[in-house]
């Protein structure tokens, strides 16, 4: 039965990990950018799921669509305020945008942190959950929410499919991540494909968010975990590789459940950093990764 | 070198150098105690700079080489009681030891994958002083018994002379040839190395001073609190901080590094009246100074010396 039990919410909390993950993966591979303040936006979203319907008594579904709405607007303020005024300016040398990418995405992401904590405390904050109760399955109680969890993080990941693979926008997108230089030859405008990136990407982060925020809860605190669980899952998959990501996240995710279940809570992350450190040695381009 | 003696940031230096000595005759103990958290603060800052803007090693988890050598010397000093000194040494010795072991990945991996493997080393550092409270005191910090010395003023001046002897040491190995090989195998590793420049042996020299430097601030930071814990030597919002005194400051400048972080230390204090908002107010003019002035206080300052 413990096995069971941890197949349903290993799946669950991997699930989750997979659609935060594959935001952050999609904009590394097309635009090369390593978004630290990726748990910032996931939290604003649940944050502000939680205010729309706790202060401004809304109900569950405008709520989630509310913090889906912010998080699509900090992710567009990331781009426009931060990482495109870096990539475009003349006095930082190309080879180090890298790092002031990555410099200033961290600094905007304790600034939202901050703001946050600022004016909804640092306290842990629920939303709540769109569907309630409990369901069993073979004799294990599992909150629906779960489930709901785990179909929307799938259909959410199904419908990235069929967009990037499936539409016009898509293909350029996905051209974009090949051959930035290739695309912009075909007379494609490559500041419209990374703002269409930045959009699908607030998109799934708030998805992300939201879901994150009925399911376990979030409190500013959450940011740095986050980011942190979010790189670690997308290069053992292999930065930039989306189906890498999906993997690796189910890795992390079962590896975190079964020790959290037959070892101690208390120790929940660690094997995930050995297996990562170990990836790192064995195969530094990760799971499914290009070089 | 000779040209350094007479040139004008030699003099500016040393004139701040003096001046900073004469204040524990006229300020308060209080505005000591933060200088000489600020002073440790600077040589984790110069440590890190020396590794990513010579070496171009980009290291997430300065506070994994920090934090180990913090942690050793407290706990040698907490569970056997060597003198002050020994335990100090003997922290900056692992420390070394740990700076050896994280260069082992930078030889393999590059750019963002040799970042996680150090943020992961810091993290792992954090799941291990959690895991094994009884040594280590756990979250809630371990206990050292003994301090160098009470009297803040002599505190204050042991941390001014190892900052200044520290960023001596590290700026003139940054502007020495060993520096420029650095540079070069960090900017283009292939070209260095076909010019005959041993990358991995530079590498690892810089990976080992950089330990040698942070450990020893940690062990020196950890005597002067009393008391090691996760929050002030491995969290990665500790990591963070010195990073971005670095490149506040000007990176590959080294000195700017330990500006950056007085800097830092000293405005997130005058901000303490705003309560939550210190921290915000801080990353937002770090955020502004990275997009508006990339080269930092001392590189912005030092372009203009140039061009004139």
């Amino acid at each position: 039965m413990l096995a069971l039990q941890i197949l349903i919410d290993g799946f669950a909390i991997s699930a989750l990990y997979a659609l935060g993950a594959t935001g952050f993966t999609l904009i590394f591979g097309v635009s090369g950018v390593l978004n630290l303040s990726h748990g910032a936006i996931m939290v604003a979203a649940a944050v502000a799921a939680w205010a729309a319907a706790s202060v401004l008594h809304l109900d569950i579904y405008t709520g989630a669509l509310f913090g889906v709405g912010v998080a699509l607007i900090v992710s567009f303020a990331t781009y426009f305020a931060v990482v495109k005024p870096i990539q475009n300016s003349t006095r930082i040398p190309n080879e180090e945008k890298e790092i002031f990418v990555l410099t200033g995405t961290l600094l905007w992401g304790i600034m939202i942190q901050e703001l946050i904590a600022y004016f909804f405390t640092n306290n842990a904050k629920t939303v709540l959950p769109i569907v309630e109760g409990v369901v069993d399955i073979f004799g294990n109680r599992t909150p629906r929410n779960n489930i709901f969890t785990a179909l929307v993080c799938c259909l959410v990941i199904g419908l990235l499919w069929l967009l990037v693979n499936r539409t016009r926008t898509g293909k350029a997108v996905l051209a974009a991540s090949m051959n930035p230089r290739g695309v912009t030859l075909l007379g494609l405008e490559l500041t419209q494909i990374y703002i269409v990136v930045w959009g699908i990407y607030g998109i799934l982060a708030g998805i992300a968010g939201v879901l994150l925020g009925m399911f376990l809860g979030v409190s500013s605190y959450s940011v740095g975990p986050l980011t942190a669980s979010a790189f670690s899952i997308v290069v053992l998959g292999g930065l930039g590789s989306v189906s890498g990501s999906l993997i690796a996240a189910f890795v992390v995710g079962y590896l975190e459940t079964i020790t959290a279940y037959m070892i101690s809570p208390a120790y929940r992350t660690i094997p995930a950093l050995l297996l990562l450190v170990f990836v790192m040695y064995i195969r530094p381009q990760g799971l499914l990764g290009r070089r | 070198m000779a040209n350094f003696f007479s040139s004008r940031l030699f003099f500016i230096s040393l004139v701040c150098v003096v001046v900073a000595a004469t204040l524990p005759l006229y300020v308060s103990g209080y505005i000591l105690g933060l200088l000489t958290v600020a002073f440790y603060f600077g040589v984790f800052a110069m440590a890190w700079d020396l590794l990513f803007g010579f070496a171009g090693e980009v290291n997430f988890g300065p506070t994994f080489l920090i934090g180990t050598g913090a942690y050793t010397a407290g706990i040698l000093n907490n569970q056997f009681g060597w003198s002050v000194y020994v335990c100090i040494l003997l922290g900056a010795l692992a420390s070394v030891v740990a700076g050896f072991v994280l260069a082992l990945p930078a030889l393999r991996v590059r750019g963002p994958y040799f970042g996680l493997t150090t943020l992961v080393a810091v993290l792992m550092l954090q799941n291990f002083v959690v895991v094994f409270a009884d040594l280590t005191g756990g979250e809630i910090g371990l206990t050292i018994p003994d301090v160098i010395t009470i009297n803040a003023g002599a505190n204050y001046w042991i941390a001014l002379g190892f900052m200044t002897i520290s960023a001596a040491i590290l700026y003139g190995l940054s502007q020495s040839p060993v520096g420029l090989v650095l540079q070069a195998s960090g900017q283009d590793p292939v070209q260095a190395g076909a010019l005959g420049f041993n990358i991995v042996k530079h590498k690892l020299a810089a990976f080992i001073v950089s330990a040698f430097f942070s450990g020893l601030s940690g062990a020196l930071l950890v005597f002067y609190f009393g008391t090691a814990s996760v929050g002030t030597v491995v969290d990665v919002a500790v990591g963070v901080n010195v990073i971005v005194s670095a490149v506040l400051g000007g990176r590959r400048t080294v000195l700017g590094a330990a500006l950056g972080a007085i800097f830092l230390i000293v405005a997130g204090e005058f901000l303490r009246p705003t309560g939550e908002l210190a921290t915000f107010i801080v990353s937002a003019v770090a955020l502004l100074v990275v997009l508006f002035f990339p080269g930092g206080f001392l590189g912005a300052a030092l372009s203009r010396e140039a061009r004139s």
